[in-house]
């Protein structure tokens, strides 16, 4: 950019204004983090706790909520937990506290295993499919490639309830309903267009000369692709890989009409948590902190390359 | 594969020396490879999106219902005649657009301000953005069944924060479960969830804007309010735009933060389009009818998008 701007150039923001400038920003922040603040501390509450009136900023931390995701509980009489051998940790404890005995593990790690499966594999699919479009649409002559890369991106603008009426009655048909593999394909086809957008902005940024040179050499186009470029592309790649795996995590509308047990992901589950007489927050918070944990760590390692995903690579900086 | 190939690639142009015979004996031909790459996502897109929007047009002409195996008869454009008639839709479209509206014009000032301030570079100003950003990236639905409970009337912070600012008793009020509360309680997760973005892609287009321009404002003696509406916001426009039209169609088609937070309640006060096309698909299987409806939505969504690329287009440019 220009020369002239300098620290000390004119365009440079004073002392005072930056300082408000701070003072407002972090007010912001700060206002808005208290939900997710809220989400993590709810999840260290007993039950009791947790629907207290005031809401409480100070309290005994338990792992109460922990333990009650985890388990499913059966109401017992006093006399009956009287009989029983002593508790053997603590959750069997805190659960015997509320009069109650632990039955057995519940859903949660299925459903988050699920989770797993459906955004690896789909990412993954995504990607690899992504790279290969994009490459192909960066370097060469495609005929009508404005018109497929717009058909492609509008593919992802489409409202997931209208796509889902179709692919539930083809799905039923194929026997794809309620499957990992029927998640990870829909997922992937949302997915790829992404991938595509994106990729391509990150592979035309790579000289083709690299190329050219390599095939001067005696390279195969396919070898070119290979040992040229992609090793070049390899932080685009992950960087997308990342953005297709948070869809594939965050996604509800297809979850919540396509799955009902076998390929459930967690974002359907979660509300359905429930402990007596209603949600149980704080096992609605463990699952909800649990879940959102990946995500805070990939927004960070992804800072650098947030513009680009939510643009589709178009602006860039 | 193809050996004459009509593009003229550099293996053609160098296949003239005579020694890269051998590229074209163990390579595929660059057009080869361009349809051998872009072949398998065109064809998991037909299948996945074409094939299935086919199939909505043609059952959007019938009766279908996908709960009972009867005979499927062709009503031609009766279900769109009824659409365009329904009540219920046309209550639908207002609620959408009062949430997309409220939503859109709230994001954008409070994005645009945040984007300004942040870019004045105050110390800290990388840690603090990378925080504020933190609510877009999570699960709309997760985040929005969270956000019932802050709207607990009873033992929420939400009404509990109301009550303490400005003395309103916490349990005269429901946020989600009033008629005249609940569509800006809606409003309220959106602008959280969703102002960082706005602000993100406002900051890029602050950004883009070269310092020498500023510069020569200054030395012509510009005043700052004079910057920043002739060079600041007309310079930003573009990224602006960029912004709104994407929040439009996103929330244009929002379901998973609805669903979650009132699924259209209390009644069907905030029932915006999505809602209803899942409570018309998928509780009152009325298929035939609901697939007319979702080619309405794709239409209306595929003519935003065409705008969207053209402004995509304009800012890529920059």
């Amino acid at each position: 950019m220009s020369g002239l701007s300098t620290a000390h150039s004119v365009v440079e923001p004073s002392a005072t204004s930056k300082r408000v400038a701070g003072a407002l920003v972090i007010a912001y922040a700060l206002i808005t983090l208290i939900p997710l603040l809220w989400i993590v501390l709810t999840s260290f509450k007993t039950p009791p706790d947790s629907i207290a009136y005031p809401p409480k900023l100070m309290f005994q931390p338990s792992i109460e909520g922990y333990c009650n995701l985890f388990t499913t509980r059966t109401r017992q009489t006093p006399e009956y937990l009287a009989a029983m051998p002593p508790p053997t940790g603590y959750c069997d404890r805190a659960v015997r506290s509320r009069n109650m005995v632990i039955a057995g593990p519940s859903n949660v790690i299925p459903r988050f295993t699920n989770s797993i499966i459906i955004a690896f594999g789909s990412t993954f699919l995504a990607v690899f499919l992504g790279t290969l479009a994009a490459y192909a649409f960066s370097r060469f002559r495609i005929p009508l490639k404005d018109d497929l890369l717009f058909f492609i991106l509008s593919t992802r603008m489409m409202p997931p309830i209208a796509v889902a009426i179709p692919i539930y009655l083809m799905y039923r048909e194929l026997g794809l309903s309620d499957t990992l593999l029927g998640m990870i394909l829909l997922y992937t086809a949302v997915n790829v267009s992404l991938a595509v957008w994106l990729l391509k902005g990150f592979i035309d940024e790579i000289p083709r000369e690299y190329e050219e040179a390599a095939m001067i050499d005696g390279y195969t186009r396919l070898q070119a692709f290979t040992k040229i470029v992609l090793p070049q592309a390899t932080t685009g790649i992950a960087a997308t890989a990342i953005f297709c795996m948070i869809f594939a995590w965050n996604e509800y509308a297809f979850a919540v009409l396509l799955t009902s047990g076998e390929a459930q992901t967690m974002p359907p589950f979660i509300p359905f948590i429930i402990g007596e007489g209603g949600q149980d927050w704080p096992a609605v918070a463990s699952a909800t902190t649990l879940f959102l944990i990946p995500i805070v760590v990939f927004t960070v390692l992804l800072r650098k390359h947030l513009l680009r995903g939510i643009t589709f690579g178009a602006v860039r900086k | 594969m193809n050996e004459h190939s009509g593009t003229i690639s550099i293996a053609d142009k160098a296949a003239a020396t005579p020694r890269p015979v051998a590229v074209r004996v163990r390579g595929l031909s660059d057009k080869g490879i361009a349809w051998l790459f872009v072949g398998p996502t065109i064809v998991l897109l037909l299948a996945i999106n074409i094939f299935p929007l086919i199939w909505t047009i043609y059952l959007s002409f019938t009766n279908y219902a996908a709960n009972r195996s009867g005979e499927v008869k062709n009503v031609g454009t009766r279900n769109y005649e009824r659409i365009l008639n329904d009540a219920d839709i046309w209550a639908a479209m207002q609620a959408t657009a009062h949430f997309v509206i409220w939503t859109i014009a709230i994001e954008t000032v409070l994005g645009f301000a945040l984007a300004y301030l942040i870019d004045k570079k105050f110390r800290g100003h990388g840690f603090w953005t990378t925080l504020l950003l933190l609510p877009m990236m999570l699960s709309p639905a997760v985040v929005g069944n969270f956000w019932k409970f802050l709207y607990e009337p009873q033992i929420g912070l939400f009404n509990y924060a109301i009550s303490y600012l400005t003395g309103i008793d916490r349990t005269s009020f429901q946020m989600l479960g009033e008629v005249s509360l609940a569509p800006w309680a809606i409003v309220i997760v959106d602008v959280w969830m969703w102002t960082p973005y706005v602000m993100l892609i406002c900051l890029a287009g602050l950004r883009s804007i070269p310092d020498y321009i500023y510069e020569a404002a200054e030395v012509d003696r510009a005043s700052p309010w004079r910057q920043f509406v002739s060079i600041t916001l007309p310079m930003s426009m573009p990224f602006i735009m960029l912004a709104v039209l994407f929040r439009g169609i996103e929330n244009f088609k929002m379901f998973d933060l609805i669903n979650l937070l009132t699924s259209g309640g209390p009644g069907s006060t905030t029932e915006v389009a999505s809602i209803t096309l899942k409570r018309a698909a998928f509780e009152s299987w009325r298929t035939g009818y609901s697939s007319a409806f979702a080619i309405i939505l794709f239409v209306a969504v595929f003519g935003l998008a065409n705008i969207y690329v053209k402004a995509l287009n304009k800012v890529k440019q920059r």
